[in-house]
């Protein structure tokens, strides 16, 4: 789960991690009040979990509190790449004596936590690593050992006050469970101070059973109805609607619908083992989707057994009362033979049985009405 | 042969006595395997009885290594409780340990990987299948009956996409199967697998199957093109996946332009590895493939 820079600011703060004096408003009034009980220039960003903000005007500076109620109320709703600003940050406007860049990591490739730091932050570190390759280093981090803040910023080239900071931002990577802890810009003050400017932390969600985080805002009605029910369930922009068994089974599945010629309408994995109670259920979420055109139920059964599978789609059927638009079904492995026959037995109009996945893609994409 | 696991190893289930635990020891053993005991803390002493074998239960792995001589461990306990398994498994030196619990916290996963490397314990998994030498010993949760034994050595990071290319290709046969697991974080990589099957003289052909998120796939292109001379066949799943979505393993994610299906296949295509735009397709490469080195 990603945080938006103000709960990741906030985390920062209960660590003792400097930050710019603020808070969050999700209306032009609140953006005024904040502004006014700060009493200085400030700037507001909006809250989206997106880079390139800056860019599209998403950060605004405000000499007082009408000014910020304005620029709240400009960047409110505001359209970031497809990320709508439901909320802005308002705070006291600092300037940089100097940028630097300081991230925790969990690196995929070495297994283990990395480092980087740089001297040079404020643009995009993926333009850094490209435009000047040696301001930025890297640092594998012994996970029973952690880090030693003072030597990692000597060694980054970083004020001698950022030592302490980063300590700090290693122990918010380790206490809160996260995969990532970036701070771009840290920023050395004329004074002295060094201060996170901006804050991205990325949670493991599985260890969210540790944790009392707050639930993350589901993208779409249907995704928070399928959660609710234990199913993995994302929503996308075409007419088949997809059900399969194992995330790459149902990766593999989209791909072949798209390869078919139409475009799939989510991504549903009921899991292993699934029972009949799982499918049905998965398979009402997806004829609830008014997108969908066609239905395509991809199961090899490994430790889902095909027999389960298809006594969920007769029970889905017949809870569900017409349905009409057509359910192309291929089944394999585990209890194959029984599932086709609960199917081609229930003889339900909708249901078309087709015995490889190839196949069933391609019948399911042109029932879709796509090309 | 085989990688890995072969009929000599000797299989303890960390979790026997649950139910997931339980379930999947009655199929390891139909599949072959040499189950010697369970660990569960507390039900040492106890006796579990599968029909046809019974197996005891040790508190400890210290213990059921010490009676039984055990050199694999299976772990199927809850995610909170995984750490400590792995750790108790490093500990009592089982050379291979196999996670299948999915939902373990990925700092957990760095920590024992750790432990392990540092004792010379091989980690498969978390969030994985497991792997299978048919006809020899399947640890995990691979069906056993969708294929025979045979010289394609297969190595995934998902379980169903595993299933089915060993479905198609159940004809030909599979010396091992391993399903490395969709986290971001797993004890072995794709490359530690390809170059196991390209020392096995019981591997004639390595099918992988890779999916969106991280870069192991590109890695292993690297590693395919300098030290592999066996032919290697491909799948990667995720093409139609939109970006920073998560599709359902922990580590299926496009971040930005890094992760990418497209990406992926085309680092292996550079180095000559054939990449399959289905699984059937990719299934049909592997025979055309072995045809063509048997001529």
């Amino acid at each position: 789960m990603d945080l938006f820079e103000y709960q990741a600011k906030e985390l920062f703060r209960r660590h003792g991690i400097p930050v710019p004096a603020g808070g969050v408003a999700v209306t032009a009034t609140q953006a005024q009040e904040i502004a006014a009980s700060l009493n200085v220039p400030v700037v507001i960003k909006a809250q989206v979990k997106t880079g390139g903000r800056g860019k599209a005007g998403g950060i605004r500076t405000a000499a007082g509190p009408a000014g910020a109620a304005d620029e709240a109320e400009r960047v409110l709703g505001m359209d970031i790449k497809g990320h709508i600003a439901r909320a802005v940050l308002v705070e006291e406007a600092t300037v940089p004596f100097e940028e630097h860049y300081a991230a925790f990591l969990v690196d995929r490739a070495s297994g283990g936590f990395l480092a980087m730091l740089s001297a040079q932050g404020g643009m995009e570190i993926e333009e850094l690593a490209v435009s000047d390759p040696g301001a930025l280093i890297r640092v594998p981090v012994d996970p029973e050992a952690g880090v030693d803040g003072a030597v990692l910023a000597a060694a980054a080239g970083l004020p001698e006050a950022a030592g302490e900071v980063l300590d700090r931002l290693w122990e918010v990577m380790v206490a809160e469970d996260a995969l990532l802890v970036e701070v771009n810009p840290l920023i050395s003050t004329a004074d002295g101070r060094v201060v996170a400017l901006d804050g991205k932390v990325s949670l493991d969600d599985n260890a969210a059973f540790r944790h009392s985080w707050p639930q993350p805002e589901p993208a779409s009605s249907l995704e928070d109805r399928a959660r609710s029910r234990g199913l993995n369930y994302v929503k996308l922009e075409g007419s088949v609607g997809v059900i399969g068994n194992g995330a790459g089974l149902v990766m593999s599945t989209l791909d072949v619908v798209a390869l078919a010629g139409a475009a799939p309408a989510n991504f549903l994995d009921i899991g292993g083992g699934a029972s009949a109670r799982i499918m049905a259920d998965g398979l009402e979420i997806i004829l609830s989707d008014p997108d969908v055109r066609s239905v395509l139920v991809n199961v090899f059964g490994g430790i889902t057994t095909c027999d389960a599978v298809a006594t969920g789609i007769v029970t889905a059927l017949h809870s569900l009362g017409e349905v009409t638009r057509p359910i192309v079904v291929r089944l394999d492995g585990n209890n194959a033979e029984v599932g086709r026959r609960i199917l081609s037995d229930a003889r339900h109009p909708a249901v078309r049985q087709v015995p490889t996945m190839d196949g069933a893609a391609s019948l399911a994409a042109s029932l879709s009405g796509g090309s | 042969m085989a990688i890995f696991l072969t009929k000599d190893s000797r299989v303890l289930v960390q979790g026997m006595t649950g139910s997931e635990g339980a379930r999947h020891t009655a199929r390891m053993l139909a599949a072959g395997t040499d189950v010697v005991a369970g660990v569960t803390p507390g039900k040492g002493g106890q006796v579990v009885d599968f029909g046809e074998r019974t197996v005891p239960v040790h508190s400890s792995v210290a213990d059921a290594v010490a009676e039984t001589g055990a050199d694999v461990s299976v772990v199927f306990v809850p995610p909170r409780h995984v750490h400590a398994a792995v750790a108790e498994a490093v500990a009592g030196a089982i050379p291979l340990c196999v996670v299948i619990t999915e939902g373990v916290p990925v700092q957990d996963t760095i920590r024992f990987r750790a432990l392990a490397t540092a004792s010379g314990t091989r980690i498969i998994g978390p969030n994985c299948p497991g792997l299978i030498s048919p006809g020899q010993s399947s640890a995990g949760i691979i069906p056993a009956d969708i294929t025979t034994a045979g010289r394609i050595g297969l190595v995934s990071k998902s379980g169903t996409l595993t299933y089915q290319l060993m479905y198609e290709l159940r004809d030909l046969g599979f010396s091992t199967a391993v399903g490395i697991g969709g986290d971001p974080v797993v004890g072995t990589s794709h490359i530690d697998c390809l170059q196991a099957f390209q020392d096995d003289p019981g591997t004639d052909a390595i099918v992988m199957i890779g999916e969106i998120g991280g870069d192991a796939e590109e890695r292993a292109a690297a590693y395919i093109s300098s030290h592999v001379t066996k032919p290697v066949v491909a799948y990667v799943a995720g093409f139609t996946a939109p970006e920073g979505k998560t599709m359902g393993h922990a580590g299926a994610i496009v971040s930005g332009s890094s992760g990418t299906a497209q990406a992926k296949k085309e680092a292996l295509e550079a180095v000559g590895v054939r990449v399959g735009g289905t699984p059937s397709e990719t299934a049909r490469l592997m025979r055309s493939v072995l045809s063509a080195a048997a001529r």
